[in-house]
């Protein structure tokens, strides 16, 4: 098969995947206190690895990022279980979440909660299930 | 008492060690000596100043089902029969089954029996005689299905299963309605409260309740089929349960609950009329058998019928004679059944067409036979003891007490030339079976093996029974006043004194008898003759047609049912689904009048909104109608971008979001898929499917509107979410409500739901990665 000459696609791409990264973390940092959270976070950065693989191929990016992403299911669901137990050492009832503000030298007055860890465990869940399922589904046409 | 129930019970856990032996003792001499003691413990009652009495022990207290036994002159003759014609088939089969037969099976479920008719029969608590009497039936099962690699022995046991089962749960019924009725569970105390029960609502109830399990299991008209049918079962069977036992507990029955329900014109007609025609169309029947056993079991049938018609005419004279009759018909049908066995065993066959003449062969066999046959046919002679009850039968069917009412006038009328009827048919069958068996031409061709007397052994047992028949015959008295005379008055429940005289004086039933006997010669001796009329009379309408028929249709209608609805079309399961929801929502909404339209709380309508709605709704429109499937999935994709628009215009930023990249994902994944898909078919053709299809669509689509529409009109109770817009920020620590609804208010909910998308993605990967059985090909 002829290969297509994909240079701007390639170019574009590692300029929007970059800024669609960037998004993505940006909206899972401020699911707190404006739109986004753990989840949009997790289908950004899906997204964003996705169209990375359309573009430069399955091989070339499993090279970049050897990670492989049906472990993040589980580490996900980990993390989330475990923020959740967490609260039992005080004394307090599965998933009770705490927060409180903090004086950071440069940043200043940051509010840091546990409720970000949960969505931390949300987030590589969502990223692991989502590329799980696309990529499986894209890679079975061998047969 | 209760150990005469249980001892049986407990000896069929030891029979299998016994059995180990059989090789050189065969197992029944090991249990020979049970029943004869149950036996001798019960001959002790007998007597004149005879008491019932009464013992109890403590099953199920709460539910007053309890086992309790009542012994009463009616009870004490069937626990006599039960255990002395045990004895004696038992010993009976000793001889008759050989040793490399399952001797094990056999006798187990002939003592599973035996303590379940004890325990018929010594019941006082309804429930307890009930869970008996579904014994008596599965060991029935057991016994009848005993060679069970034959294939009509299969057929036979299922048919009476099926039969007496049906009864015995109707039996169930009645005996619940009668618990409920009266608040015991006791047949004595329910005779206490017996006008509660005529008086009440459900009594026609109770009657067809009680009157189906008692004419099932006696194999009543038109119940009456599965008893030739069960003459697949060994002969010490047949001759134990199908002629002494089991069959005659539906007339223990209907004698045990005489007290409460006899007296109303119902039970009179019914169980007179029923037993009436059981007589004469068993008596008539049983001529047309070519079998030995058919014979007998037609005979039994008739006889069966008899009892029960003399139990519905409910005079003194009537109940005596049918409590007579009852002693009378097992003492001479079990010795009848043990000699039809002995002719099996000795010819190799019971076909009466290739019998005959082996009257100087078999010469005890013959004698033992002549009594049985002339006793059950009510030959004249001092003794034979089956011409007292069949005497004291004519002289009931001419006197009834008040009797009322056209129709029972009419049955009155009926009933002596009915009975003359059976009766004359039941002597050319006691004829034909005798002379047929006995005399005429010996067929030595026919025959597959020299014909010769029965082992001593063997005959032991008819010997006994035939000298029953005429000790009975000659001195009736033996039995009348220690053992009948309570039997009678318990079931009448006042007490019944008769005396049984051979010669009556020059009366009415005289003469009956001597018809019967001249027709019934005249009759038989022109057989040949008039047989052929068996072609046209019951033919093809005979109830054996019946019940196949109800059987076999009874499969293929539920399966023509099942497979109405179980299509295997997931289609059609969901349209059934859909309907079902909308018969059950629309009925809700009609019968709770909950459907409420208010339109005082609605928000203005803007433009944006209604160019957006009328854009997805056109979308949702081509989706369906359009033909390519690449079409439909884009198409489908707009709808989702209208619906993210609208969580724009109402304010919900986190929705839309999600709702965009999720609805971008979907359509990517579902075009992915669509490399694995085929070709877009209408696989519905069928236009009237297909408009059923689109009614049940548009109809629940304007359910669920109407649901909504509903919902929105009106409010119960206030919404929590104030609480979350007021809390969010100080509990939980973020300006982001929804936010912080799933990840702090309701965690777990996220927390279960990131879990299930976990599982969603390994199945995926599980399903395409690992597909076993595509390799394998």
């Amino acid at each position: 098969m002829l290969k297509p000459n994909d240079l701007i696609l390639r170019t574009t791409t590692a300029l929007i995947a970059f800024i669609l990264l960037g998004f993505s973390v940006y909206l899972f940092l401020a699911g707190h206190n404006a739109p986004g959270g753990g989840f949009i976070g997790g289908l950004m950065t899906a997204a964003a690895i996705v169209l990375m693989y359309m573009t430069y191929g399955y091989a070339t990016i499993r090279k970049i990022i050897p990670l492989n992403f049906r472990l993040l299911v589980p580490v996900g669901l980990l993390i989330a279980t475990l923020s959740g137990v967490g609260a039992f050492f005080f004394d307090k009832p599965f998933l009770t979440q705490g927060f409180d503000y903090f004086d950071f030298p440069f940043f200043g007055k940051v509010e840091l909660a546990t409720a970000l860890i949960f969505d931390l465990g949300v987030y590589f869940t969502v990223v692991g299930v989502t590329l799980t399922i696309i990529l499986t589904i894209a890679n079975d046409r061998s047969d | 008492m209760i150990f005469t129930v249980f001892v049986p019970l407990l000896v069929t856990l030891m029979i299998p060690f016994v059995n180990r032996w059989k090789e050189r003792i065969h197992t029944g001499w090991f249990l020979l000596p049970i029943p004869l003691a149950i036996f001798i413990y019960f001959i002790q009652f007998v007597g004149k100043d005879f008491q019932p009495f009464y013992q109890s022990y403590s099953w199920v207290p709460s539910l007053q089902m309890n086992l309790d036994f009542y012994l009463d002159g009616f009870s004490l003759l069937f626990a006599l029969l039960i255990s002395g014609i045990g004895t004696l088939v038992l010993l009976y089969s000793i001889y008759y089954l050989h040793k490399s037969e399952n001797l094990g099976h056999f006798y187990i479920y002939l003592f599973l029996f035996m303590a379940a008719m004890l325990g018929v029969v010594l019941s006082d608590n309804v429930f307890a005689l009930y869970g008996f009497w579904e014994l008596t039936s599965f060991s029935s099962f057991l016994l009848i299905g005993y060679w069970h690699h034959r294939e009509r022995s299969r057929y036979g046991a299922q048919k009476s299963m099926l039969i007496t089962v049906f009864g015995g749960l109707s039996l169930l019924g009645g005996f619940v309605t009668l618990a409920t009725i009266t608040g015991t569970t006791s047949i004595q105390q329910m005779i206490e409260q017996k006008d509660l029960i005529i008086g009440h609502a459900y009594f026609p109830l109770i009657l067809i309740f009680v009157f189906l399990g008692a004419f099932t299991k006696s194999a009543q008209f038109p119940f009456h089929i599965w008893l030739p049918d069960a003459m697949e079962a060994p002969t010490p069977v047949s001759a134990y349960l199908h002629s002494a036992t089991m069959v005659k507990a539906g007339i223990f029955l209907i004698g045990k609950f005489a007290p409460i329900l006899s007296g109303v014109p119902s039970f009179f007609i019914v169980v007179s009329l029923i037993g009436i025609i059981t007589l004469c169309w068993g008596s008539f029947m049983a001529v047309r058998q070519v079998d030995l056993k058919g014979i007998l079991a037609y005979s039994t049938i008739s006889q069966l019928g008899m009892i029960m018609a003399m139990f519905g005419f409910g005079t003194k004279v009537a109940i005596f004679a049918a409590v007579f009759h009852i002693l009378n018909h097992a003492t001479f049908k079990g010795s009848l059944f043990m000699i039809a066995g002995i002719v099996d065993h000795e010819t190799g066959t019971r076909d009466i067409r290739k019998l005959g003449g082996l009257m100087t062969l078999m010469p005890i066999s013959t004698t033992l036979a002549v009594f049985g046959a002339f006793s059950m046919a009510g030959v004249p002679l001092p003794f034979l003891n089956g011409f007292y009850s069949k005497e004291m039968f004519f002289e009931a069917t001419l006197d009834f007490e008040g009797a009322t009412g056209q129709l029972m006038q009419l049955l009155q009328t009926a009933i002596p030339w009915l009975a003359v009827f059976g009766s004359i048919f039941t002597f050319v069958y006691s004829m034909y079976f005798f002379f047929g068996t006995f005399r005429g031409k010996y067929k030595e061709d026919e025959l597959e093996q020299k014909p010769h007397e029965a082992p001593w052994g063997m005959l032991i047992s008819p010997i006994i029974l035939v000298v029953g028949v005429i000790t009975i015959g000659l001195f009736p008295k033996l039995v009348n006043m220690p053992l009948l005379t309570h039997a009678a008055s318990t079931v009448a429940n006042t007490t019944i004194e008769k005396n049984i005289y051979f010669w009556h004086g020059f009366e009415l039933p005289l003469f009956m008898s001597i018809a019967v006997i001249v027709f019934g010669t005249v009759l038989y001796l022109t057989m040949k003759k008039w047989v052929p009329v068996y072609d046209v009379f019951p033919g093809r309408w005979n109830f054996n047609r019946v019940y196949d028929f109800i059987v076999d249709k009874l499969e293929e209608w539920s399966k023509a049912v099942t497979e109405f609805y179980m299509t295997g079309s997931v289609k059609h399961y969901v349209r059934n689904i859909l309907i079902a929801i909308l018969v059950v929502g629309f009925s809700v909404f009609w019968f709770t009048e909950g459907m409420t339209i208010k339109t005082d709380n609605l928000a203005e309508v803007t433009l944006p909104e209604i160019l957006v709605a009328v854009t997805m709704a056109l979308a949702a429109l081509a989706t369906i109608f359009t033909k390519s499937r690449i079409a439909a999935i884009l198409i489908l994709g707009v709808v989702g971008y209208g619906l993210s628009l609208l969580f724009v215009m109402y304010r919900a930023p986190d929705l839309a979001l999600t709702q965009l990249i999720v609805e971008t994902v979907t359509v990517a994944l579902f075009l992915l898929c669509f490399y694995h898909l085929p070709e877009l078919k209408k696989l519905d053709r069928d236009p009237v499917s297909r408009g059923l299809n689109g009614i049940v669509a548009i109809a629940f689509g304007a359910f669920m509107a109407l649901i909504g529409i509903s919902a929105h009109s009106s409010s119960w109770f206030e919404p929590i979410s104030g609480y979350f817009l007021e809390n969010a920020h100080d509990l939980g620590g973020g300006d982001n409500v929804v936010n912080v609804i799933l990840v702090d208010f309701r965690g777990i909910d996220t927390l279960m739901e990131i879990a299930v998308l976990g599982v969603a993605a390994l199945a995926i990967y599980s399903m395409i990665r690992l597909r076993r059985d595509k390799e394998a090909k």
